[in-house]
């Protein structure tokens, strides 16, 4: 751990590196951080208990669930705090598919959905939880008892027409779709899926965790999941809405509060709805401004040879740029680049824990080998991007050296 | 069958794309190339590169041990055809 201090107290990198990392984990915005403090000193004690502390907890908790409905277009009773994103997609997926069961208990799902839809939507369909890695597209696991994902096309992008043949199949209890691809950026056709999703009778869950503070929160949903921790709140929070139409099944033990039992943290609700609601306060010009340095980010990468800039170039996430650079080991690259002073991402199988590759880029047939994503926090730097885009060329240069893949 | 065989089982990404090209160097369009993988990254990829390099995708066949066809590794066999 570096003490050291840096110019913005909400940043807390080593001086001189850039971080740009920033999807599904920000750094604080700095009113979140007074937030937090403010809600440490009133919003300490439990807010289900009866006395003069309590009440104030239960008072910052109720504003909390306000403002986060006010963002996303919900109503504040339809606003559930959860322990954070992937456990919001766990139980939306496992509590709406239960009130189904009659219906059936498959789950649709985008092909580049998060791994937590897809291990939900297998667990919730009958499948084991753990069993296998996710598929992609094409895969030849025979066993049909569940439909497989729905295929995306080479930019990320969702195949509606499929998605909405899929969601028209008798059994099926539930529909999850992406607002936006977060390692790619592609934006999903939401709006379609949940009109045919509608028609059919079948709820439909938006993620919307790569995206909310980033884009406008789409309405074209009946089960919203929104991640603080991606738009500068604090992580071990998250937010999810369910339309008061939907019908939902706890499925856990019982509990007061089934979407976080035990209840959550009341400082963490509160800096999430604050940094929230601060994003949302000038989302349109970060927007513009981020949309802008990732077109610059996606040109400047595409003259470097050998490389597949990946993603829908025009309906995207403005913030986020992710490239693959043939005979490229990303492991390597994500290291020297590190070595130089950029923290990037990666979707490479070398640099997971697996051998599998990101089942997102290997749904979109591009290349999952030297892989490279970048997100742009709203503190990031166009100085910073050009920084990055005067080493990126060199740091290839010196992976592929290494390899000795020169003339291939 | 295939004109030349590329074994690249045991490397890991992207090794196997790069012991494929390099195998493809010199070799006339037309040609027939197979790379034995046991990295998953491998099927995913070499279809890729056949898109960049502007070469066609053959076919990916999946091995496993002890299946039907009596073999000893798990893994892909990867086609393409030189364009």
């Amino acid at each position: 751990m570096s003490h050291a201090t840096p110019a913005d107290p909400a940043r807390s990198t080593t001086p001189g590196r850039v971080y740009l990392d920033n999807g599904g984990r920000a750094p604080w915005h700095p009113l979140a951080r007074q937030a937090f403090e403010q809600s440490l000193a009133d919003g300490w004690a439990d807010p289900r208990r009866l006395h003069a502390e309590g009440r104030r907890a239960a008072r910052l908790l109720d504003a909390a669930r306000e403002a986060i409905a006010a963002v996303l277009g919900a109503r504040t009773q339809e606003v559930h705090l959860t322990p954070g994103h992937t456990a919001s997609l766990h139980a939306a997926v496992a509590s709406a598919a239960a009130a189904r069961r009659r219906a059936g208990s498959a789950v649709v799902v985008g092909a580049v959905e998060r791994a937590a839809v897809l291990h939900a939507a297998r667990l919730a369909g009958g499948g084991s939880a753990g069993a296998g890695g996710v598929a992609g597209t094409g895969g030849s696991d025979g066993t049909a008892e569940a439909p497989g994902p729905v295929p995306v096309d080479r930019f990320g992008r969702v195949d509606a027409e499929a998605m909405a043949v899929a969601v028209r199949a008798p059994g099926v209890a539930l529909a999850a779709l992406q607002h936006a691809n977060g390692e790619v950026g592609t934006l999903q056709p939401v709006g379609a899926v949940h009109d045919a999703a509608r028609a059919a009778g079948v709820p439909l869950l938006v993620d919307a965790g790569a995206s909310v503070g980033h884009v406008a929160v789409p309405d074209a949903w009946d089960l919203l999941a929104a991640d603080p921790a991606d738009w500068g709140g604090p992580a071990g929070i998250g937010v999810l809405a369910v339309r008061q139409r939907v019908r939902t099944v706890p499925v856990g033990p019982e509990d007061e509060d089934p979407w976080a039992p035990g209840g959550v943290s009341v400082p963490l609700a509160f800096a999430a709805a604050v940094a929230l609601q601060a994003v949302e306060s000038d989302r349109v010009a970060q927007e513009a401004r981020r949309r802008a340095l990732v077109e610059r980010v996606r040109a400047e990468v595409a003259r470097i040879p050998d490389v597949e800039v990946v993603g829908d170039p025009d309906g995207r996430l403005p913030h986020v740029a992710t490239f693959s650079f043939l005979y490229v080991d990303g492991e390597a690259l994500v290291t020297e680049l590190d070595r130089h002073g950029f923290a990037v991402g990666s979707g490479s199988a070398c640099t997971a824990s697996t051998l599998e590759p990101s089942h997102v880029l290997a749904a979109m047939g591009v290349l999952t080998h030297g892989n490279v994503r970048i997100a742009l926090d709203r503190s990031t730097t166009a100085d910073e991007v050009e920084r990055f885009l005067a080493v990126l060329p060199g740091a290839v240069a010196r992976v592929r050296e290494m390899l000795g893949v020169g003339g291939l | 069958m295939s004109d030349t065989l590329v074994d690249a089982r045991g490397l890991r990404c992207p090794l196997p794309v790069i012991r494929l090209a390099a195998a493809a160097k010199d070799l006339p369009a037309g040609t027939e190339l197979t790379v034995l993988s046991t990295d998953p990254a491998a099927k995913h990829d070499v279809p890729a590169w056949c898109r960049m390099r502007g070469h066609e995708h053959v076919g990916t066949r999946e091995h496993r041990a002890g299946g039907s066809r009596d073999e000893d590794w798990d893994g892909w066999a990867v086609t393409v055809r030189l364009g």
